[in-house]
């Protein structure tokens, strides 16, 4: 695709006939066996790989779990339940979907940590940047919703909650949360349309995943060095090369993700779901699933009024800010180089800001109170800081590496070892570890 | 840059050393428990589950329903089908209506849920004090103690999963007086265990030799405690042993496919420099 023009040649009569009328097969070579590929992209390059199997493998148990799921308050913990004692296999059903959603966040996250590494979303990839954050946006909006089918007592409170923070928005706040809730409180008609919205919105994602990937397909990936594709030797085939590379990673991520499922497969789940939801029972701590703990700590960091915006609201819009900040990130950072690798102070703003997101899922689990407060605030103006203050400045004032002139020249200069030491590959080497 | 990250990690310890008597409740944590079923070899000992079915519908029935069981789930405790029958017929079971709109008493049949203790939750609550004691199918699973940093990142490794059934044996056995000055509410009990208080209203439920053991097992409140306990998991997560067996081979299957996948990566890749 990215090249424009095709190799596929059909072999047989069948291949030539369906090639002039419906050049499926051609698509499905161009993009997959023939396509271009940076031939130094590390591991961290195969997340893309695992989070579409990681999408197929949410459909394919989800669609089977809803064929035995009743979505209905009297009826939704129970019918769990019946999946997990009575369905054949449905306690293997239901685990890999629960354990499945928290690993699609954890490739994800790493997906997007990658992407900031490596500056990704710069020029000309910012459409293929803003297309991965709706698709996470549309992931994030999937998975609150899931999660409230089982009807437990995190369901049930944590619907509550996030939808309570609709009400903060002046004039149009009570009448989306309404909406979103189909009535006043969280209840039948909130369940039915969450399961509907549940079932929906995998398929919306597939569509984007759709435009993402034929995005990436236009521009050609980024690489550890940040420079662009320059000549034929700077490439391999997709496959083998990044087929059987993507193919190792998948394999092992899975073995990851079967460890939970079969070990620990309550593990990322708060034992207050196995609690049928009470309207009349608040928890005790309602904490939301673990990957929205961040933005849980940035919500409640908020405790002061700034001018008219009063705390609830200013909480609010701190958290979706902590999301909408990401859409603008290819404009944010003003550095000419792109790949971290030759950015030695980006780098260390960069492991921060790593360091910082965990911080702030710890803090999001804490209770709201004493010095996690205090915490909180300082982890979000650290999080808010990096992307609005650091990325633009530091673009401006970082003297950068000296950057190879190819991708090729810093392939070699790596390979030749230690020996031979250029400017070049000193600045190659620290992509080894990532 | 190494040594702003190991400084980072100083201040982070500091924090979390200070702040991780935050959580009040329960006032000690429960003694982790030597369990059949723990590890990733883990089964369920039919006798010890056995036994606490028994502590469980001599003791713990009388106020706690367990409507996911059925009696023909038992069969899983070693019961043999007439067994399982002969359990099932013990209990009486309002079934109904019938073709005249009545409803009538029938004995139990292996397909019947386990009876609850209350006709409804309302009951339940106006015997109790107003609030109806918690049905005990999930209740092993329901329950757990924050394990805290770092200790839940050990668990990834150790494969802890056993905190709902530590949490119930730690409550069973940790009735105690409560320490000098310390204002006990009227109707409650102290225990410090206790997930959500200091004292909770359920009044101790077991005593020594209240169930009679017939395979010789110490009649004790440890051991009642003990294997109510396992039975209560064994209730939450019936299909633990499947779920453990088929594990292994999937981990033994991916793993060995993981080294083919990388050999051929190697292979493939010899050629290219990257």
């Amino acid at each position: 695709m990215a090249g424009g023009h095709s190799t596929y040649t059909p072999s047989s009569g069948i291949g030539r006939w369906v090639d002039q009328r419906l050049p499926l097969p051609r698509l499905v070579y161009d993009s997959f066996v023939a396509y271009p590929v940076p031939r130094n992209l590390n591991y961290a390059y195969t997340f893309g790989g695992i989070l579409s199997i990681m999408l197929v493998v949410q459909i394919l148990t989800g669609v089977v779990l809803a064929m035995h799921y009743a979505a209905s308050t009297e009826l939704a913990f129970n019918s769990v339940e019946k999946i997990m004692r009575d369905v054949n296999s449905g306690w293997l059903l239901r685990y890999l979907h629960a354990n499945g959603a928290s690993f699609f966040f954890i490739a994800v996250y790493i997906h997007i940590f990658r992407g900031l590494y490596y500056g990704s979303y710069k020029a000309p990839r910012e459409l293929l940047w803003i297309l991965g954050c709706i698709i996470y946006l549309l992931m994030m909006a999937t998975a609150f919703m899931g999660y409230v089918l089982p009807w437990g007592q995190m369901s049930f409170w944590g619907a509550t909650v996030i939808t309570g923070f609709f009400t903060a928005i002046p004039l149009v706040g009570e009448w989306i949360q309404q909406l979103l809730l189909g009535g006043f409180a969280v209840d039948n008609p909130t369940l039915n349309r969450f399961y509907s919205l549940h079932y929906l919105l995998p398929f919306m994602i597939a569509g984007v995943v759709i435009l993402h990937v034929w995005a990436l397909h236009v521009t050609g990936q980024t690489n550890p060095t940040g420079i662009e594709v320059k000549s034929k030797t700077d490439t391999v085939a997709f496959t083998p090369y990044a087929t059987i590379k993507d193919g190792f990673a998948m394999v092992l991520f899975l073995a990851v993700f079967a460890y939970f499922v079969f070990y620990i497969p309550n593990f990322l789940g708060h034992a207050d779901n196995y609690i049928p939801a009470n309207s009349l029972k608040t928890p005790a701590h309602i904490v939301p699933e673990w990957y929205f703990l961040p933005f849980y700590a940035i919500l409640r960091a908020i405790t002061f009024n700034i001018g008219p915006i009063d705390s609830k609201l200013g909480g609010v819009l701190a958290m979706f800010g902590a999301i909408a900040v990401l859409f603008v990130v290819p404009w944010l950072d003003t550095s000419k180089v792109r790949s971290a690798v030759y950015r030695p102070w980006y780098k260390l703003f960069f492991w921060l800001f790593v360091i910082d997101s965990i911080f702030l899922g710890w803090l999001g689990s804490r209770p709201a109170e004493g010095v996690y407060v205090v915490m909180s605030q300082i982890a979000t103006a650290y999080y808010f800081g990096f992307f609005i203050i650091i990325m633009p400045l530091l673009g401006l004032i970082e003297t950068p590496r000296r950057l190879p002139n190819s991708i090729t020249e810093a392939v070699l200069a790596k390979t030749k070892g230690s020996a031979t030491v250029t400017p070049h590959s000193a600045a190659a080497a620290p992509e080894k570890r990532a | 840059m190494k040594t702003i990250l190991s400084g980072l990690a100083a201040v982070g310890l500091m924090f979390s050393a200070t702040v991780a008597v935050a959580a009040e409740y329960p006032i000690y944590k429960p003694q982790e428990m030597d369990w059949s079923f723990a590890g990733p070899f883990g089964t369920y000992d039919k006798g010890q589950l056995q036994r606490g079915f028994k502590v469980y519908r001599e003791s713990c029935s009388a106020c706690h329903s367990m409507k996911l069981v059925a009696f023909r789930n038992l069969e899983a405790l070693g019961f043999s089908d007439a067994q399982v029958r002969a359990i099932a017929a013990d209990y009486t079971i309002t079934d109904g209506p019938d073709a005249d709109g009545e409803m009538f008493e029938r004995p139990g049949i292996p397909a019947d849920r386990l009876p609850s203790p209350f006709p409804n939750e309302e009951a339940a609550a106006a015997s109790n004090n107003g609030a109806a004691p918690p049905d005990f199918s999930l209740i092993a699973k329901a329950r757990a103690v924050e394990r805290g940093f770092p200790t839940f990142v050990f668990d990834i490794f150790t494969q802890y999963a056993q905190s709902g059934p530590d949490y119930i044996h730690a409550l069973l056995t940790g009735y105690q007086e409560p320490p000098e000055g310390k204002d006990v509410p009227e109707g409650t009990y102290y225990n410090p265990y206790f997930i959500a208080g200091s004292s909770l209203a359920m009044a101790p439920p077991l005593m020594d030799d209240v169930v009679t053991y017939d395979d010789g097992s110490p009649q004790t409140v440890e051991q009642y405690a003990r294997d109510v306990s396992a039975f209560l998991m064994w209730a939450a997560e019936p299909h633990l042993e499947e779920r453990k067996k088929v594990g292994f081979r999937v981990m033994i299957f991916l793993l060995i496919f993981a080294g083919l996948v990388y050999l051929t990566k190697r292979k493939v890749w010899t050629e290219v420099a990257h």
